[in-house]
């Protein structure tokens, strides 16, 4: 215990020394944090629209206003009939353009299918996707309203209603997607800092050959791992409710689920993580290695392959096979539950199952690692 | 006498190569003993074996009687090592230095208070005890170095080249530590490639490609020029005059020390003339040779060539 106590104080001793790097991993990931939360929100609302009415009826009015009304859309511009629509958007005064044809109102008036065109800004996949499935249901709206009113008059009275479609989105009910993207940038984040650290602070020990007056010492690689990663496991679990406390001021993403399930998960992921930096200091040589190399391994998967920003099972058969290898992925699905759902770790025993192997597999392999290099 | 250490046949295969290659030697308890070689010669292969940090792969070492292949944690327990670099925490204070490497070795409570004390007042740091590691100068470093390494008052203590980059002066007041340590009764085993400290030592070993070429006390083992004369020798073109020499069967080994030659012949007054005079002969003059008294360096290249010859010699022979 003595031993151990010596190596931890000194680890802390050191990061106190250090406060650039405190900074980075206690800032860092409040920062990332304000950064993807307002740049990386999927949610697409306002979206300007130019309306060409050739109709200018009542009716060509009410659909206008029933776009405007859905709050996804604003009206930005009113082009005049012949005006040049491909220049509106090439301009970016507006994504998409309502064409209302002349002889809109007549038609519906008749009881006869009116048409209208909708030219869509297609340079970005995912925003038009969602603009057009807004449009759809604006439209389809307005289309049962039409429906609704025709068949009253023709004396189908109150009897007519038709499907009342009431959706409810359970836990996320605005589906807004920071609420969605905290527990995936948390996983991110962690896993970022908690590697990243423990790699470095062992590697230096190598440059600066401290590292040799450790071997000679009579530490027993347990003591030596503990002692290197107690201090950083302190430090990590104080960034992640550094991020938790950034989630609820800026965003409004509280906890639902239990905190204990939320420490336990998160003690899970941070061993695996701890032992990940361990394995990548065995490894490299010098700090410089041991930063890319930290940041390849930890970065990289935790953002494309944990279904943080990209779904899994989109992905090629091969590509969701390597998944199972990236402990981010079963700790989203915790996170998600928890933070978003407020369920507790009973509906995960495979996630946590995931973490725990992960985390056993990189500290025996750091373990190992470090008793051959000493022989 | 007890031993310190004892090292039988002790080898080191690093795939092909045999970094250190059968080698046997004793050293006392109390004893002073000065480990010398070139970079490359395996002399830190062997303390490394010897501190329990690289198994050997043939032979056996013991160290306080403890066997390092098999309980090499027990003889971490048991000795002190300082390696060349220091090795302290430069971010570090020199008080959190001793406690940390006091921690490590198990110390704690009063026996490391009054280790600490001790500490400071050895190296000379008293009243430093806050400043940052970083900021003392190499002498000081050294001397908190070696306090580190023996803190946990071992019996036996390794110095891997410790007075590497250190002032002259630091260099004479880190030896009297060591004199002090050894009247105590600890084991001072000391490899450096400054030969004129290995003075210091009571025994000196001398390794070179692996094997020991001389062991024996300093005197013993600069007897081996008893029989000759060791010559300084200046000529103008001092390399032609190497390969001029070297050609002399009257001489029985020459060497370059910077812009003189070393040259090593059976009789001094007959040596100085002849080799004056086959220089000259030889168009190198004007030239002069004086007798000087053999340093280290002259007997540590002495038995490097020795050692050089004899194993061409029988790959030679029939």
């Amino acid at each position: 215990m003595t031993k151990l106590r010596a190596v931890a104080v000194k680890e802390l001793r050191q990061i106190r020394r250090d406060p650039l790097s405190l900074l980075m991993l206690l800032g860092l990931p409040a920062f990332m944090l304000v950064l993807y939360g307002f740049a990386l929100n999927f949610d697409v609302r306002h979206v300007d629209l130019a309306v060409q009415d050739h109709d200018h009826t009542a009716r060509s009015r009410e659909l206008v206003a029933a776009f405007v009304r859905s709050t996804y859309f604003d009206l930005a511009a009113t082009p005049a009939p012949g005006a040049d629509l491909e220049d509106l958007t090439a301009r970016g005064i507006a994504r998409a353009v309502l064409v209302i044809p002349g002889g809109y109102g007549e038609e519906l008036a008749r009881g006869r299918p009116a048409e209208v065109q909708l030219l869509l800004d297609g340079a970005d996949a995912n925003t038009a996707t969602t603009v057009l499935g807004y449009a759809g249901a604006v439209v389809a709206e307005a289309n049962a309203e039409a429906l609704r009113r025709t068949l009253m008059r023709a004396g189908g009275g109150e009897a007519v209603t038709g499907i009342s479609y009431r959706p409810l989105v359970w836990y996320n009910p605005e589906l807004s997607s920071t609420r969605f993207l905290v527990p995936g940038l948390m996983g991110v984040l962690l896993m970022l800092t908690a590697v990243l650290a423990t790699a470095l602070s062992i590697v230096r020990e190598k440059e600066r050959g401290t590292i040799e007056q450790l071997r000679v010492a009579p530490l027993r690689t347990v003591e030596l791992i503990l002692g290197k990663t107690l201090p950083y496991l302190a430090v990590s679990f104080l960034a992640a409710a550094i991020i938790l406390l950034a989630a609820r001021a800026l965003f409004g993403v509280e906890v639902r689920g239990s905190y204990l399930a939320l420490l336990a998960a998160t003690l899970l992921y941070l061993l695996g993580a701890l032992g990940l930096g361990i394995l990548i200091s065995t490894l490299a040589d010098s700090q410089s290695v041991a930063f890319q190399g930290g940041l390849l391994v930890s970065l990289l998967p935790a953002v494309l392959l944990s279904g943080f920003i990209f779904q899994i099972r989109a992905m090629p058969a091969f590509l969701q096979l390597v998944t199972y290898a990236v402990p981010a992925r079963y700790y989203l699905v915790i996170l998600r539950g928890v933070i978003i759902k407020g369920s507790g770790l009973g509906p995960y025993p495979e996630e946590v199952a995931g973490l725990a192997l992960f985390a056993v597999a990189t500290l025996g392999l750091a373990t190992l690692r470090l008793v051959r290099e000493e022989a | 006498m007890a031993l310190a250490v004892e090292i039988r046949d002790l080898g080191k295969r690093f795939g092909a190569f045999r970094a250190v290659d059968g080698i046997s030697f004793d050293v006392a308890e109390g004893e002073i003993f000065g480990f010398l070689g070139a970079n490359g010669a395996g002399k830190s292969t062997t303390i490394r074996m010897l501190c329990g940090l690289l198994r050997p792969t043939s032979g056996s070492a013991r160290v306080l009687g403890i066997d390092v292949a098999k309980e090499p944690e027990e003889v971490k327990r048991r000795i002190g090592y300082m390696s060349q670099r220091f090795s302290l925490y430069e971010d570090l204070s020199v008080r959190q230095n001793l406690r940390f490497f006091g921690g490590v070795y198990g110390l704690r409570g009063a026996a490391l208070a009054a280790r600490e004390a001790w500490a400071v007042e050895m190296s000379g740091l008293a009243g430093k005890e806050d400043l940052l590691t970083g900021s003392l100068p190499g002498g000081w470093k050294q001397r908190l170095a070696l306090a580190c390494a023996v803190l946990h008052q071992p019996r036996i203590v390794f110095l891997d080249e410790p007075t590497s980059g250190v002032d002259p002066l630091s260099r004479r007041r880190f030896w009297r530590l060591i004199d002090a340590m050894s009247a105590e009764g600890v084991t001072v085993f000391v490899t450096t490639h400054y030969l004129e400290e290995a003075e210091h030592c009571h025994r000196l070993a001398l390794i070179h490609a692996g094997r020991l070429s001389a062991l024996g006390t300093v005197a013993g083992v600069k007897a081996v020029f008893r029989d000759h004369a060791v010559l300084e020798v200046a000529a103008p073109r001092i390399v032609e005059a190497l390969e001029t020499l070297a050609r002399q069967p009257f001489v029985r080994d020459v060497s370059a020390f910077g812009t003189r030659l070393h040259v090593v012949v059976d009789d001094a007054a007959a040596g100085v003339s002849r080799v004056v005079a086959v220089l000259e002969a030889a168009g190198n003059g004007p030239a002069t040779a004086e007798r000087i008294v053999p340093s280290l360096e002259d007997v540590f290249i002495h038995h490097v060539q020795h050692e050089e010859s004899r194993r061409r010699e029988p790959a030679a022979g029939p």
